[in-house]
């Protein structure tokens, strides 16, 4: 049971969505333009650093939403997801952005854990600043988004599928001014 | 030097948000509406919340700006902000912020090691949904924060004096999106 009293029924982050709609709104419009906005890191991509960062924190409704779009956008199946998710380094994906989410993997533990090298070596595989920047922040955001979620001890659904299966239409909702009780 | 071309002498967050405005407002945003818009908890109890989060995270920035910050409020009673960096019990500390600070502390480290019983001894003192939840948000938006600030190995004064008018800023004027020079 949560650790405060939120709308029945509604899974993860959508309680305290609906409870607090004030913080609410910052909160997605912030998701909307780093998760969707223009940027040359795809949402698929950036879908990927959220899903991978929320994993790390051991965070089952973040990794499975989020791993849910990431699978839609990318075009893979769960298992594929679990092993990008899981261990990217041996994942079938571009050095570049195994480089950016080794970096993501490092703000998971501490935003000083990131080294010059990392860094060096992300932009040596064509990364921009801008590129960099995101990726720290997406990092960061799924930081706050995990510890939300887990910290009031929101409810989950527990089969995973119900993440895959909701994907696409979670994708064409967005985040700027989805309704929570949907 | 930081990880990424920002303004240069600009320091902390603030160069990170004139690098990207995009995203900037509406951190901007969630904390105004966190850190001062209305709530059971002050804005200086509120910002006492996001220095102990930030001391935890050894971001030393984020701690010493919002330790200013809340010394500003708490005017007379400011030495209760040393007393929760340093760990050391004060009276001027309400056994409810006592409680709500331990929430924050475990949120700071995972979501998951809130429990039944440090919620339950917040309610005992007094605490009620409205408490739990932005105390859970705040400790999580500076879990957040602290990575994008280090992460990024922004700008950090190492001269307590420096932050000095950041805290008489952020006591008088709030959050407001700091624009880039000309």
């Amino acid at each position: 049971m949560a650790h405060i009293d939120l709308p029945e029924g509604l899974p993860g982050i959508r309680g305290p969505m609906a409870l607090r709609p004030e913080t609410s709104k910052p909160l997605n419009e912030f998701a909307e333009v780093l998760l969707r906005g223009d940027n040359t890191l795809t949402r698929g991509e950036r879908e990927l650093i959220a899903t991978h960062v929320s994993y790390l924190n051991d965070c089952f409704f973040c990794q499975n939403a989020h791993g849910g779009l990431a699978q839609h956008y990318l075009s893979c199946d769960l298992e594929q997801m679990d092993k990008m998710k899981i261990d990217p380094d041996t994942a079938a994906i571009s050095d570049k952005l195994k480089s950016l989410l080794s970096i993501a993997g490092s703000v998971q533990k501490g935003g000083k854990h990131v080294t010059s090298q990392q860094i060096e070596k992300a932009k040596s595989f064509g990364a921009t600043d801008l590129e960099i920047h995101d990726t720290v922040l997406i990092a960061a955001a799924f930081c706050m988004f995990n510890r939300y979620v887990d910290g009031l001890g929101t409810w989950a659904p527990q089969d995973r599928m119900f993440y895959v299966n909701r994907a696409k239409a979670r994708a064409e909702e967005g985040y700027a001014s989805y309704n929570p009780y949907n | 030097m930081a990880h990424i071309s920002v303004p240069e002498g600009v320091p902390g967050i603030r160069s990170l948000v004139m690098f990207r405005p995009e995203t900037g407002q509406h951190l901007y945003a969630l904390a105004q509406v966190l850190l001062r818009d209305p709530s059971p908890l002050s804005p200086a109890e509120r910002e006492l919340i996001a220095t102990h989060v930030s001391a935890r995270n050894n971001c030393t920035f984020c701690m010493s700006s919002h330790a200013a910050a809340a010394r500003e409020l708490f005017a007379d009673n400011r030495s209760v902000v040393d007393c929760v960096i340093h760990g050391q019990n004060t009276v001027l500390l309400s056994e409810k912020m006592k409680a709500l600070l331990n929430i924050a502390g475990k949120v700071q480290m995972s979501g998951k090691l809130v429990t039944d019983e440090d919620v339950a001894e917040a309610r005992r003192h007094g605490a009620d949904d409205r408490d739990i939840h932005d105390a859970v948000l705040i400790a999580a938006t500076f879990s957040m924060f602290n990575r994008y600030v280090d992460g990024l190995a922004s700008l950090t004064p190492t001269d307590p004096k420096e932050y000095e008018p950041m805290g008489k800023r952020l006591a008088t004027m709030g959050y407001v999106l700091p624009k880039k020079p000309e």
